[in-house]
């Protein structure tokens, strides 16, 4: 009646030389990305400039929503970032998502999501770089007084940092306290359910009956609302850097 | 008793670094207070407001995270890393 906890990180599933590894981690991702290749090609195959099929209305609403969205919060300047901003969000939504069919999020690898903000963090330092001027970035890192160069460098790797780890907190923490519900019912289960006499009490184990509805609403909140929740967040933030950052600050 | 001690420092370590939970709670349920405020004194503003509120939420979170993230490695990392170093 000894429940085992298992919680590992990324499975590694094939080593290649050099050091190199496959693992569930890049599997899944490249499961996503082919689901949502699919999709956009299922949305978007022989349009017509009237539109007649309930295909085309999606799609043309789904582009107008995020188009909407995009100049609503960084202004019609960055319109050209809205095919990324969209591919971020479906791809970090649907990396989380994935989990409700039991497999390995990939967000809840702390690469994927590092890897994200990494793409952000050279975004913005290249239109602060491409705004106030080389000279300019590097002079904005030494205000407001000399002293305060080290705290200014770490508050701009801060950025990239609790992105990813926001992102990976969230998903990773949801995936762990679902594990140990999941491991703690069962333990439960086997605790009331193998008191019974005869045969029910050796099913205990096999039909944990106790798992059938607390882990659902968890999972509700974990799975769906927490994971598109921070997909949105980190689209909106990536959104909100990059457009201040290229503000000229000439207060 | 050397792997002992090693083990409940960890697990104690963990626990106080849960800690961290208390303020974003406490600065989370203040902002949707604030929130509801808000949206009753102007209802039609409501779309903006609920999503100003969920992006502070989510940024006042992260410290919270970071203490969890603390926890995570002293529990599953922590432990291999000194073990091993005995």
């Amino acid at each position: 009646m000894h429940t085992q906890i298992e919680i590992t990180g990324a499975k590694i599933l094939l080593e290649l030389p050099f050091g190199l590894t496959i693992t569930e981690t890049q599997v899944n991702m490249w499961i996503v990305m082919a689901l949502i290749t699919g999709v956009c090609i299922w949305l978007t195959h022989d349009l017509k400039v009237k539109p007649t099929s309930k295909r085309q209305i999606i799609a043309e609403y789904l582009v107008n929503l995020v188009t909407n969205f995009v100049e609503g919060n960084m202004g019609k300047k960055f319109k050209s970032y809205t095919p990324f901003v969209a591919a971020l969000f479906s791809l970090a939504m649907c990396c989380s998502l994935i989990s409700l069919l039991g497999m390995y999020s990939p967000t809840s690898d702390l690469n994927t999501t590092i890897g994200w903000a990494l793409i952000v963090f050279f975004i913005i330092t290249y239109y602060k770089i491409k705004t106030n001027g080389p000279l300019g970035y590097a002079k904005s890192l030494t205000e407001p007084i000399f002293i305060m160069t080290p705290m200014n460098i770490i508050g701009e790797f801060s950025t990239p940092i609790s992105m990813a780890f926001r992102l990976f907190g969230n998903v990773a923490s949801g995936s762990v306290i679902s594990a140990l519900v999941y491991a703690a019912l069962a333990w439960l289960n086997g605790v009331i359910f193998g008191w019974l006499p005869g045969f029910l009490g050796e099913w205990a184990d096999l039909f944990p009956i106790l798992q059938l509805g607390l882990p659902a609403v968890l999972s509700l909140y974990f799975d769906i609302f927490s994971s598109v929740l921070q997909a949105f967040i980190f689209c909106m933030l990536t959104m909100l850097y990059i457009a201040s950052a290229a503000q000229t600050e000439e207060a | 008793m050397e792997r002992a001690l090693v083990l409940m420092g960890c697990a104690i370590g963990a626990g106080l670094a849960l800690i961290a939970g208390i303020g974003p709670g406490i600065g989370e349920g203040y902002a949707v207070g604030k929130a509801c405020e808000a949206i009753a004194r102007q209802p039609e503003q409501k779309g903006s407001v609920t999503t100003t509120m969920l992006m502070g939420c989510a940024i006042a979170e992260t410290t919270g995270l970071y203490g969890l993230i603390i926890g995570l490695l002293l529990i599953f990392v922590a432990p291999g890393l000194f073990l091993n170093r005995l």
